[in-house]
């Protein structure tokens, strides 16, 4: 008995070891090796850095472009959520199973079939679009829908399983007593699918800025115009010179910070969803 | 009433093709519960939801395989017959099955250590774990170029070889068998185990005739999103990779040149390939997880 505790207890110290190195060595070490990276020259290159115009232009198409697509999923997942859940309608299978499939495809076939359709010069809509004064492909347009095409199901998978599972009861009684379809939404289900929704849009926040395959294909990530802050770093990094390497290690730092702090604030949100 | 499944939740960051792993899943959900049909007002919104996706997913991918298509078999045939468009496939295939099967292996050893064992830090793994999904891929690729590319405290330098296509896939991936198994290790009461012990059942017996079993549903749909991500993967090897042709250059990287080339139909022809090698390999791990489960 004491025998098989012991190659018991030898066995958990083996495993953790071997857990706890093979993540040290994959994303710890390498991860604080770039923080200490970005700081190597200290603070002043990393603030003259963030000074830069192409930087804060980045940023700001980054940023502007993030809030439309989360906007965009937000509306149409909640949407999408309730239709699914509470309405019977044929094809609603098909659906419940096409609304994964933006996670199944590779951000480059994204920004081709986004060309394919989009594109002024070739695409199937993009030459009427272009004729009727909008342009999306290599344009802040295109930049929007390709974020929200990657980003568009993390919404939905967060609020449909909370949906099923609230029910219809407390709707159908807020109906009943003489509630608007808008005040039953407002009063009752939103309040219920609040943390699975800021959920949903904390992860589609954090995928929208990270965006880089699909952003650099319908972009063309020109510098000041269309290139955002992933489109960035690839070309500073890509430049020689320390200035240009500081600004990609101080742009991939920035970048970095917002998803372990949005990964913080999402895994705060655990407890209240009950789940794990 | 509705009514709980006992299905097991995907990982939720944005893991590739968790549609066709959790199909099963939502085809469960969407039978046997209350459910109306549609008022006028709702007809408006699912017709504007519709429409909405159509122009964002449906239309864009629809002309991806019209594109493929274009020149009849012969045209696609050849598109994917180059030698470096081949050499590309190869790579990218062989390093993401190489890279799900140390998934599998580590995958389920994180898992188990993260809910059976305790140890100040845990938390720590916790979100370390979440850290490859929620980086974006470019700084991923940064990210690994610091420790083994040119500059690296550990002496190698592995930036522009085959190896780093197959660290940047190992990254990348590295949530997704954990986050799948995680919660179907902790519904196995240790209580089971420890009858298994007491009966005499060696470590390796209790691992292969009792957990295993009961975890091959959940490691197969984890390996399955996580070759999935790998062969669709793009951002991370920009940096680290070099996309040296007919040593490092992956698939995407080559639609990618195609796109740049202005040679459409053959990106298409490309990006088609992708797709069908994913549904593949889905019904692969499928079939085998059942296999392994009625084993049991």
């Amino acid at each position: 008995m004491r025998e098989a505790a012991g190659s018991q207890t030898a066995t958990r110290w083996v495993l953790r070891v071997l857990v706890v190195g093979y993540l040290f060595l994959l994303v710890i070490w390498p991860v604080v090796l770039v923080a200490q990276e970005t700081f190597a020259h200290g603070l002043a290159p990393v603030i003259d850095a963030l000074r830069q115009p192409e930087v804060i232009f980045a940023f700001q198409l980054t940023l502007s472009a993030a809030f439309w697509a989360v906007v965009i999923n937000t509306i149409f997942g909640v949407g999408i959520s309730l239709l699914l859940v509470r309405y019977t309608f044929p094809g609603r299978r098909t659906l419940n199973a096409l609304v994964d499939l933006p996670l199944a495809v590779s951000p480059i076939v994204v920004g081709l079939s986004l060309v394919l359709v989009y594109s002024g010069r070739t695409g199937w809509l993009g030459g009427s679009l272009e004729q009727a004064g909008l342009q999306i492909i290599y344009a802040p347009p295109g930049i929007i829908l390709a974020t929200a095409f990657v980003s568009m199901p993390l919404v939905i998978r967060e609020v449909m399983p909370v949906l099923q599972e609230i029910g219809t009861e407390q709707e159908q009684a807020a109906r009943s007593l003489g509630a608007s379809a808008l005040q039953t939404f407002a009063r009752i289900t939103l309040p219920a699918i609040r943390w699975a929704l800021l959920y949903g849009v904390v992860l589609s926040l954090a995928r929208s800025l990270g965006e880089f395959g699909a952003v650099k294909i319908v972009s063309g990530g020109v510098a000041m115009r269309t290139q955002t802050a992933t489109l960035l770093v690839e070309e500073r990094y890509q430049q020689f010179g320390v200035e240009n390497s500081i600004i990609a290690y101080t742009a991939a730092f920035i970048l970095a910070l917002i998803a372990v702090v949005a990964l913080v604030v999402v895994s705060s949100f655990q407890p209240q969803k009950g789940r794990r | 009433m509705t009514h709980r499944t006992g299905v097991i939740e995907p990982p939720s960051l944005d893991s590739p093709i968790a549609g066709a792993a959790t199909n099963a899943a939502g085809r469960r959900l969407l039978r046997g519960r209350s459910a109306t049909s549609l008022s006028r007002a709702s007809g408006l919104g699912l017709g504007v939801a519709l429409m909405w996706f159509s122009l964002l997913v449906l239309i864009p991918l629809t002309a991806v395989l019209v594109q493929a298509s274009e020149g009849g078999w012969s045209a696609y045939w050849d598109s994917l017959r180059s030698p470096q468009t081949f050499a590309a496939l190869r790579l990218t295939v062989g390093q993401a099955i190489l890279v799900t099967v140390v998934n599998i292996f580590m995958g389920t050893t994180i898992a188990w250590v993260l809910v059976r064992d305790h140890f100040p830090g845990k938390q720590v793994l916790e979100v370390v774990i979440d850290i490859p999904l929620a980086l974006p891929t470019i700084v991923a690729g940064l990210v690994l170029l610091s420790l083994y590319g040119p500059s690296s405290p550990l002496g190698v330098n592995w930036a522009n070889t085959p190896v780093s296509v197959f660290l940047a896939f190992l990254f990348v991936t590295l949530p997704f068998i954990v986050r799948t198994v995680q919660p179907v290790l902790l519904e196995i009461e240790p209580e089971v185990e420890e009858a298994a012990a007491s009966l005499g059942a060696s470590q390796f017996t209790i691992f292969s005739r009792v957990i295993l079993p009961s975890l091959a549903p959940a490691i197969a749909s984890g390996a399955a999103l996580s070759f999935c991500r790998a062969i669709s993967e793009y951002g991370s090897l920009v940096l680290l990779s070099g996309n040296l042709p007919y040593s490092t250059e992956v698939a995407s990287v080559r639609i990618l040149s195609y796109i740049e080339g202005d040679k459409l139909t053959e990106a298409a022809a490309l990006a088609s390939i992708l797709l069908i090698v994913a549904l593949i390999v889905i019904v692969i791990l499928d079939v085998i997880s059942r296999r392994v489960a009625r084993y049991a």
